[in-house]
């Protein structure tokens, strides 16, 4: 899985963006996005999803059940 | 500028900061408690026994100076809109054409456009001296984006003083870069100095990649926040406090905080009323939580003030305020017009413009000294509160119609303090509905027995004299303070002789609704 930002609730405050550790968030049309190829769910970085933890909205940004689970390389 | 400067500090060449800091201080409250009408501090009228190397620093910077608040104007950019704490207090996803209030903001700016943005403000708006960086976010929570900004405009306005807010948790990784930019203003919000109390205020912040809650949190907080203040105290850099008045939560507590930023050289306190609509979505205005009354926040201001300077011309502005404090002049520098605006930055003009402004400023004090002369002598322990339709440079010049504020003197035979203004501007109605308008400026100024204004219609006249309120328009376009002594001088008089008989007034509302004028 890979986070993903919940665009409907997202204020566009660019918190999240400096904070991940794969630069796998962007500006798109106004509001953030994170591109599941280059998340990570901060494994490896950080004990929790930084972008979740600097996000002044509470569950923005998410769980994505749509991509399995990261697997850090061997 | 009063006459009465501080000699040791005004001979030869500048005392080092060690002295400055140990006068700062040294320095305790305003000089009108002591009964010979001589305003003195940060928040008061004149230089007063201001070291001069503070004065040079605060004489045309509209918050540090009440005075120069009347004079001059600032502007703020929007340039960082991320935060690394969450408050009880504000919501950051709220931002409608009717609301204003700190932290919330139109237009958010690059570095570069910010840049073009001071250029335009100043060309137009002469008496334009301070530009600060105060969010949306937390301004060292985007450090990139501040200096970046700073940077541009050290370069092409030199004259520019800058200034920056912050919550203090990032800055004491910052201090150098603030000395290294010059910024000799720096505001730090500090709402407790005890975990348990910022608990309630603070329901997270974000430090080092981990979010911290509850006692943790907050103790967290105040460690960095009391920190970076000794930081920039020893370095000389002039420090503001801003604490939010919370009534049940941290208000008898400001007191404690009050004596702790006191200890680490902070120049000015400035204590605001929790705003707290409910339909501004913030944690508080969501539970209820109320603000304070006008004599509460009166009270409380006044129990620190031994302490220290007390800030009481705080507007709360936006992030992207332009104008005077007060006066809003956003609108007129969106991006769109900034980027289209043809920009001449005259540095000589903005100088003879200051320069003249200066003079005004020199007569108005000369004025307000000769009027309180008729007041020595004076006995009597009657203090009351007057309001006064004001639209800057120190006049009565406003119509009580047009009037959005009412700035607020206490008169007492020492002269006349300003102690703070009200807003009654009406363009949400958020919690007054259909009310008739004057009543809600009633409420507003109910503490007071006399408004001064320029011009006023015969129905408003009629209500304020009902509601024991005096309108008074004969000192339209003179001077606020030497009106206000000399009509004090009279009312004392009539008291004496037994023409009238004085009562004192109940308390005033502090306006929840959101603002869009005044700044
Ligand atoms: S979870 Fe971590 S890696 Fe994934 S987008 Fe958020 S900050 Fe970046
Ligand atoms: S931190 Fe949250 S609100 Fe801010 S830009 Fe990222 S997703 Fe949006
Ligand atoms: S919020 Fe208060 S201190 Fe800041 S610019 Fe406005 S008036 Fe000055």
């Amino acid at each position: 899985m890979t986070l993903k930002i919940i665009s409907s609730q997202c204020t566009s405050c660019s918190a999240c963006e400096p904070e991940c550790p794969n630069v796998a968030i962007s500006e798109k049309n106004g509001t953030f996005v994170i591109d599941p190829k280059k998340c990570t769910e901060c494994i490896g970085h950080f004990d929790s999803p930084q972008c979740a933890a600097v996000c002044p909205v509470d569950n923005t940004c998410v769980i994505d059940p749509a991509f399995p689970r990261y697997q850090p390389p061997a | 500028m009063s006459a009465s400067a501080q000699p040791e500090a005004a001979s030869g060449q500048g005392p080092n900061i060690a002295d400055v800091m140990q006068t700062i201080a040294e320095h305790k409250g305003c000089g009108t408690s002591g009964g010979s009408g001589k305003a003195s501090c940060g928040s008061g009228a004149g230089q007063g026994d201001l070291p001069t190397e503070i004065w040079e620093k605060v004489k045309n910077h509209p918050c540090y100076s009440e005075e120069a608040h009347h004079h001059y104007a600032r502007m703020h950019v929007a340039v960082a809109p991320a935060c690394n704490i969450q408050c009880n207090y504000c919501n950051r996803k709220y931002d409608c054409a009717n609301e204003s209030r700190p932290g919330v903001v139109s237009e958010k700016l690059t570095p570069e456009q910010a840049a073009k943005k001071v250029l335009a403000v100043a060309s137009t708006i002469p008496q334009m001296t301070v530009l600060g960086i105060a969010g949306p976010g937390d301004p060292l929570a985007n450090p990139e984006k501040t200096f970046k900004t700073f940077e541009l405009i050290a370069k092409t306005a030199p004259d520019i003083k800058l200034c920056l807010s912050t919550n203090g948790l990032a800055l004491p990784d910052h201090v150098d870069t603030i000395a290294g930019f010059n910024v000799d203003h720096v505001t730090i919000t500090i709402n407790m100095v005890d975990p348990e109390v910022g608990a309630k205020i603070y329901p997270w912040v974000f430090w080092k990649h981990k979010r911290y809650t509850g006692i943790e949190a907050a103790k967290l907080l105040t460690d960095r926040q009391l920190l970076g203040l000794e930081m920039l105290t020893e370095r000389g850099i002039l420090c503001k406090v801003n604490s939010v008045m919370i009534p049940g939560v941290n208000d008898q507590h400001l007191v404690e905080v009050n004596k702790a930023v006191k200890s680490r050289g902070a120049f000015l306190h400035n204590i605001m009323p929790l705003i707290s609509a409910p339909e501004h979505g913030t944690v508080f205005g969501l539970t209820g939580q109320r603000g304070p009354t006008a004599q509460e926040l009166k009270a409380l201001q006044d129990s620190c003030e031994g302490e220290m300077n007390m800030m009481r011309h705080c507007r709360q502005c936006r992030a992207d305020a332009v104008g005077l404090l007060g006066e809003d002049r956003s609108a007129e520098f969106t991006t769109d017009k900034i980027m289209a605006m043809e920009v001449n930055y005259d540095l000589d003009t903005r100088k003879a413009y200051q320069a003249k402004v200066e003079e005004e400023r020199v007569a108005k004090v000369a004025a307000k000294q000769q009027e309180l002369e008729t007041l020595a002598g004076e006995m009597s322990d009657i203090k009351l509160l007057v309001a006064v339709a004001t639209k800057g440079s120190g006049l009565i010049n406003e119509h009580f119609g047009h009037a959005k504020e009412f700035q607020v003197y206490e008169l007492s035979t020492a002269g006349a303090k300003f102690v703070g203004h009200r807003r009654v501007d009406l363009y949400c109605q958020g919690g007054y509905g259909d009310e008739d308008s004057l009543e809600t400026v009633i409420r507003a100024i109910n503490d007071c027995h006399a408004v001064f204004v320029a011009k006023i219609g015969g129905c408003p006249k009629a209500d304020l004299l009902k509601a024991g309120i005096e309108p008074v328009d004969q000192f339209a376009h003179e001077f606020i303070e030497k009106s206000a002594i000399s009509w004090f001088k009279a009312y004392l008089d009539k008291v004496n002789v037994g023409e009238i008989e004085h009562v004192e007034r109940g308390d005033a509302e502090i306006r929840q609704g959101a603002l869009i004028t005044a700044a």
